[in-house]
């Protein structure tokens, strides 16, 4: 019990100082919204997105029953944008965590047991930060097949070595503590060092990283749609952008093509927004700085 | 170590990493789900013994290891197999492409470092002033939006509202310019994409010269040029600015794997015909044998920058050099 409220405390401070700090609060708003517009989607006028219209509703301008006007297909565009919103959040957030998952593992082996372990293990984080990530995602995603979860997994397996830098190096410098010392004198398991006492400690430093890599997802999910590597059966921005830039009329419809390409800008932007602010929340001495 | 030890070093972890990378593209395709013939083909009156005698020819049939015995004879060789699409050597292809994408990349890289080292520098020097906020939001705006975005919203606007530059491709079709006529259409039609391109590269170095200046203005040698009496000019030029620009060339090599992504977005955006768009074009027709040349394409000189960059690592900084003498 002490341990929660000591949790709320933490809690309730961090969010006070991101709040207070405009380009968290700003970002947080943004995301807010967004994310409402997601869950609440078939309550805010939509229709079903992949529902074609009437032939003579083909690529109609904005009007009072498609606010944003229509496709090629006559679907509304609204529509699409908002059920768009659910994939690019959705594979952000998974991609993410898988990658964040991946790589919190790795560097946590890594700087733990060091030696040839971690040797090799850098040797591989090193090889795959070499390769391009956009030609191997390409790549990948055209030979597995194009689905969410294909991209997502996709995704998740390429931008985990980041992330594993920077848990490994932390660890190294956790692990020298006392208090590490004293947990393995009582009898600690590696593992229960590992996850229980180091993985903690790492946390914060994961959170602010795994923030910016929410921002990579949603951009190579983006892009991979917009080449055509999406999932067919639904709809994200990016394929969007994809039909719309393969039809020929995107000049002559402009309310097709600015809504998601805004819409992905936005939120790529609340993102790092929100990931900027949360590395600058976390910095030592960012708290005194600002009288705490 | 030595500058010689530290070239043999850096030569021979970029040979395996090359060599690792061929073998991952061989076990990448491989791990495709189905038969990449059948998929290529996907016409059922094609019969079973065309579809073998296809699988022969794109060297598919055999065992595992007689086909990574094959791919590795012929990669040794330098032939990396015929495109299902055209029907043309791959290498062939993408030698064509090439230039076109270096042409595009060098100019987009050369205005990028010399704007963003100009206004990182100015925002470092400047720091905490509203004119180095707004290069410093300005850049990591243009930063974050995907170059396929902000190459579609510059094609519209540029090419469509305001039509001040041609809507895709490197040269006006069919017009039979030469000379100086077609240098001029050429690099009118290379404007968009390339500052497209540019924008992007920008705000890496903007970010990093400013951080790295705003390091190296903070340190005693600053002072005491400040204290002999020298004008900020010089200050800032020949002792601040060659210090703060090491850690910037050591970026254009780590970043260029990411440049390449950039490369990819803005050539499909503006059908410019280099080694980006070949990508696209391999993955709308499935073509598995260019995709994995291009890809190998994209690997390998990825590898090469970080090499050279390396070298001129080597050369300008000190530290590296000391141990020869």
């Amino acid at each position: 019990m002490r341990r929660f409220k000591r949790f709320l405390r933490t809690a309730g401070e961090f969010f006070h100082l991101l709040f207070t700090h405009y380009m968290g609060l700003f970002g947080t708003i943004i995301l807010v919204i967004m994310i409402s517009g997601a869950v609440f989607a078939p309550f805010l006028g939509t229709i079903d997105p992949q529902m074609s219209g009437d032939f003579e509703n083909v690529l109609v301008s904005p009007n009072a029953n498609n606010w944003f006007g229509t496709d090629d297909l006559a679907r509304d565009v609204y529509s699409q944008l908002l059920y768009g919103t659910r994939i690019s959040l959705m594979i952000g957030l998974v991609a993410a965590s898988i990658a964040v998952s991946i790589g919190a593992f790795v560097g946590l082996i890594a700087g733990f047991y060091g030696g040839r372990i971690d040797n090799v293990l850098m040797k591989i984080v090193d090889f795959v930060m070499t390769l391009p990530h956009l030609p191997l995602l390409i790549t990948l995603a055209a030979i597995i097949g194009p689905s969410v979860w294909n991209v997502v997994f996709v995704v998740g397996g390429i931008y985990w070595p980041g992330i594993a830098r920077v848990v490994r190096s932390q660890v190294l410098s956790i692990k020298e503590r006392p208090f590490i010392e004293a947990s393995r004198c009582i009898g600690g398991s590696n593992a229960y060092l590992m996850f229980g006492e180091i993985l903690p400690n790492v946390v914060p430093i994961m959170f602010a990283e795994a923030v910016l890599m929410i921002t990579e997802a949603i951009y190579a999910e983006a892009v991979l749609s917009f080449l055509g590597l999406g999932d067919p059966t639904t709809i994200s921005w990016g394929s969007m952008l994809h039909f719309a830039f393969e039809s020929g009329v995107m000049s002559s419809a402009l309310w097709w093509v600015l809504p998601p390409i805004m819409a992905i800008i936005t939120l790529i932007v609340a993102f790092s927004l929100l990931g900027t602010a949360i590395t600058d929340v976390m910095k030592p001495g960012y708290k005194e700085m600002r009288g705490f | 170590m030595g500058f010689k030890g530290f070239i043999l070093k850096k030569a021979i972890a970029a040979i395996i990493t090359v060599v690792v990378i061929v073998c991952v593209n061989f076990v990448i395709f491989r791990i495709a789900p189905g038969d990449p013939i059948r998929m290529m083909f996907r016409d059922p009156r094609i019969s079973a013994e065309q579809l073998e005698e296809m699988r022969h020819k794109y060297h598919l049939d055999g065992s595992m290891g007689e086909q990574f015995v094959y791919y590795m004879k012929s990669m040794a060789q330098g032939d990396l197999g015929i495109s299902f699409g055209s029907k043309r050597p791959v290498l062939e292809l993408i030698i064509e492409r090439v230039p076109n994408t270096l042409m595009l990349v060098l100019t987009a890289l050369t205005c990028a470092i010399f704007i963003g080292i100009s206004l990182g520098a100015f925002a470092g020097w400047r720091s905490g002033t509203k004119i180095d906020t707004m290069i410093l939001s300005t850049a990591l705006a243009f930063y974050s939006i995907p170059t396929f975005a902000l190459g579609i919203l510059l094609l519209l606007l540029f090419a469509y509202v305001i039509p001040i530059f041609p809507l895709g491709g490197m040269v006006t079709p069919a017009a039979g310019l030469h000379g100086f006529a077609y240098l001029r259409d050429l690099l009118w039609h290379m404007c968009l994409p390339a500052f497209t391109v540019t924008l992007w590269y920008i705000g890496e170095y903007v970010l990093f010269t400013r951080s790295s200046m705003m390091d190296v203005l903070h340190q005693d040698f600053i002072l005491t040029a400040r204290a002999k009496g020298l004008k900020e000019s010089v200050v800032l030029r020949t002792h601040a600015l060659r210090n703060a620009l090491l850690p910037v060339v050591t970026i254009t090599g780590v970043n260029l794997g990411f440049a390449v992504a950039g490369v990819i977005e803005a050539e499909t955006v503006y059908s410019w015909p280099g080694a980006g768009m070949l990508v696209y074009d391999a993955v709308m027709k499935r073509d598995y044998p260019l995709l994995q040349g291009v890809f190998l394409l994209f690997a390998c000189s990825v590898v090469l920058a970080n090499f050279t960059i390396d070298l001129i690592y080597g050369y300008i900084d000190p530290r590296i050099k000391v141990g020869e003498g």
